[in-house]
């Protein structure tokens, strides 16, 4: 992974980082990206390269615009100025290939649908309109729930999931899909810790096949040890590279600016309850128990 | 008098069984396009929508025009309108609910206002009398309903799947602006055929509330909309009955029966859940 130099931004790091293979051809890359909400800015002047089979995690404050970046890989989102290159052409224009796991808290989990229904929905792309799921998707939606370890609770409602099984659920519609490319919105918030294990674990498997995998979290002891790159944004890329850039003080204090109150001897707090800008509180983060369930 | 003429007798007059069908068919369309409304929080667009159809009543019936052309004119372009203004990000979708159709139907009054005799076809149009339909009325309301259930059989899965999580459905290719555009369409082609059913007023009710009944039992979407389906066609039957036995308002009697329907549901269904409360589970 590689950050183009920027000379004007003095915190910048000049050099390429990362540890990903070299050879491997670039997935995802971002160009002189500016992008916001209608005529808020969110991220600013954004140059950002991922390689093919990369895992890498986006951190950030709340608000900083983790989930505006997946946005922009996804195409669901479309940049004021620069470009967004996804599977080698603008984003958006292989979404087939794209699998996307929205935020918990933006899923209605009254919603009458079984797992076996929401894994399905990620072969309708490629069946397209009028054309009803057969025995090769059959055979795909049943592989996905076996490979989460949700085979035996198919036919349950995911109003009836706990915050794991549900994000299990939500992982077999992306591996359903068969895409190439995994953004995660927050996928092991809320969740308890052999589950988060289990999640990575198979991400991490997956982006071993060759798939590459981004996700957003806010929790940055999951990203280091679950991820192996990091881009760090807080309304603009602020560093990324190896996974264990974050236990730099100086990246830190990059990420979370005034928030970080370092104590000294390696001891720091991050004050992030001041939401920048999400009055919707769109960014809570609930645990296990109160999670998203009505 | 028995039971069996009752039942039979009313159906002696072709007025009742012409009525009868298109109860059933408005209700079984309401119902499947409604199940939709009811899981994306569009009960106020629907009521919206019938409001808005009442100018193009008007001005067809001013102008001699058929008025189920004027009705899908003016509710489908109110649904759009809602559709781009609401895209825009400027104003929530309620404000612009609330601001367009109360422009509209205050334009239908407005219009109403200025035809110089009374027109009896306007309040059935605001009110609905079935019974008055013709056979031809009957045709093209059934002809209106084949498009809006052939467009929701062809593109079931793609309304799902961005009802559902619009987001995830945008990133895997789906087109879900038009997806959106399309229900809008939908729910205002659906108006536009109860309208002579219901009338303008109650239409929301035979939209929303079967699909919100089936939403209380239904424990996947395929169920929802095949038990919203079968409450929508089946609540008119006794609903029209219980009007000419009565000789009640139509629409009014029909609605009544599915709101009493519902009302019991409710009943039956939180005390099951009373009963045996099941905890979600934990990992």
């Amino acid at each position: 992974m590689t950050v183009q130099p920027k000379p004007a931004r003095a915190w910048r790091d000049p050099q390429p980082e990362i540890g990903c293979d070299d050879d491997s051809p670039t997935i995802i890359s971002l160009c002189g990206v500016n992008v916001g909400y209608d005529d808020r800015l969110a991220l600013e002047d954004v140059d950002l390269q991922v390689p093919k089979g990369a895992l890498v995690a986006v951190v950030g404050p709340n608000g900083g615009g983790k989930t505006t970046l997946l946005k922009l890989i996804a195409g669901v989102l479309r940049p004021w100025t620069g470009t967004v290159e996804v599977l080698g052409a603008p984003a958006g224009r292989h979404a087939q290939r794209v699998a996307y796991v929205p935020q918990a808290e933006l899923v209605d989990w009254s919603f009458p649908v079984s797992v076996w229904n929401v894994a399905m929905m990620g072969r309708y792309p490629r069946l397209g309109p009028l054309r009803y799921p057969g025995r090769a998707d059959r055979e795909a939606v049943a592989a996905a729930l076996e490979r989460v370890g949700m085979a035996d609770r198919a036919c349950s409602t995911i109003g009836a999931l706990s915050g794991g099984q549900r994000r299990r659920a939500f992982l077999a519609r992306a591996m359903a899909a068969e895409a190439d490319l995994y953004l995660l919105d927050e996928p092991v918030t809320g969740v308890d810790l052999p589950t988060q294990e289990a999640i990575m674990a198979l991400m991490a498997d997956e982006a071993d096949r060759g798939k590459t995998v981004v996700a957003t979290t806010h929790d940055l002891a999951a990203a280091t040890r679950h991820f192996r790159s990091i881009v760090a944004v807080n309304r603009c890329v602020v560093a990324s590279g190896p996974a264990d850039l974050v236990t730099d003080k100086d990246v830190l204090a990059r990420i979370y600016g005034p928030h970080l109150l370092v104590l000294g001897k390696g001891i720091g707090i991050i004050d992030d309850s001041h939401h920048h800008d999400d009055p919707a509180g769109r960014e809570r983060h609930f645990h296990e128990d109160g999670g998203g369930r009505p | 008098m028995n039971l069996q003429e009752t039942i039979l007798d009313p159906l002696a007059f072709p007025f009742f069984v012409r009525a009868l069908v298109a109860s059933m068919i408005v209700g079984l369309v309401c119902a499947t396009v409604g199940s939709y409304m009811v899981l994306r929080g569009l009960a106020f667009m629907g009521d919206a929508l019938s409001h808005s159809a009442f100018p193009g009543v008007v001005v067809a019936y001013i102008v001699k025009a058929p008025l189920y052309f004027g009705a899908s004119i003016a509710a489908v372009g109110t649904a759009l309108a809602i559709g781009w203004l609401t895209r825009q990000g400027r104003l929530r979708t309620d404000t612009a609910i609330g601001v367009l159709f109360a422009a509209m139907f205050a334009l239908g009054i407005f219009l109403f206002s200025t035809i110089p005799n009374y027109v009896g076809d306007l309040f059935g149009f605001l009110f609905g009398n079935v019974l008055g339909i013709g056979f031809g009325d009957l045709l093209s309301l059934t002809a209106l309903a084949a498009i809006v259930l052939a467009s929701v059989l062809v593109f079931w899965k793609e309304l799902l799947y961005a009802t559902f999580d619009p987001l995830g459905a945008a990133a895997s290719g789906l087109p879900v602006g038009r997806l959106d555009y399309l229900l809008l369409a939908l729910i205002a082609l659906t108006i536009v055929i109860s309208l002579q059913a219901v009338g303008i007023i109650l239409v929301v009710a035979m939209l929303i509330t079967p699909a919100a009944t089936a939403q209380l039992v239904a424990r996947s979407f395929g169920r929802l909309v095949v038990t919203a389906a079968a409450i929508g066609a089946l609540c008119p039957i006794v609903g029209l009955y219980l009007s000419y036995w009565l000789n009640s308002a139509s629409g009014a009697t029909v609605v009544l029966v599915e709101s009493a329907l519902f009302l019991v549901v409710l009943a039956v269904t939180g005390l099951g859940a009373r009963l045996r409360r099941p905890e979600p589970e934990t990992d």
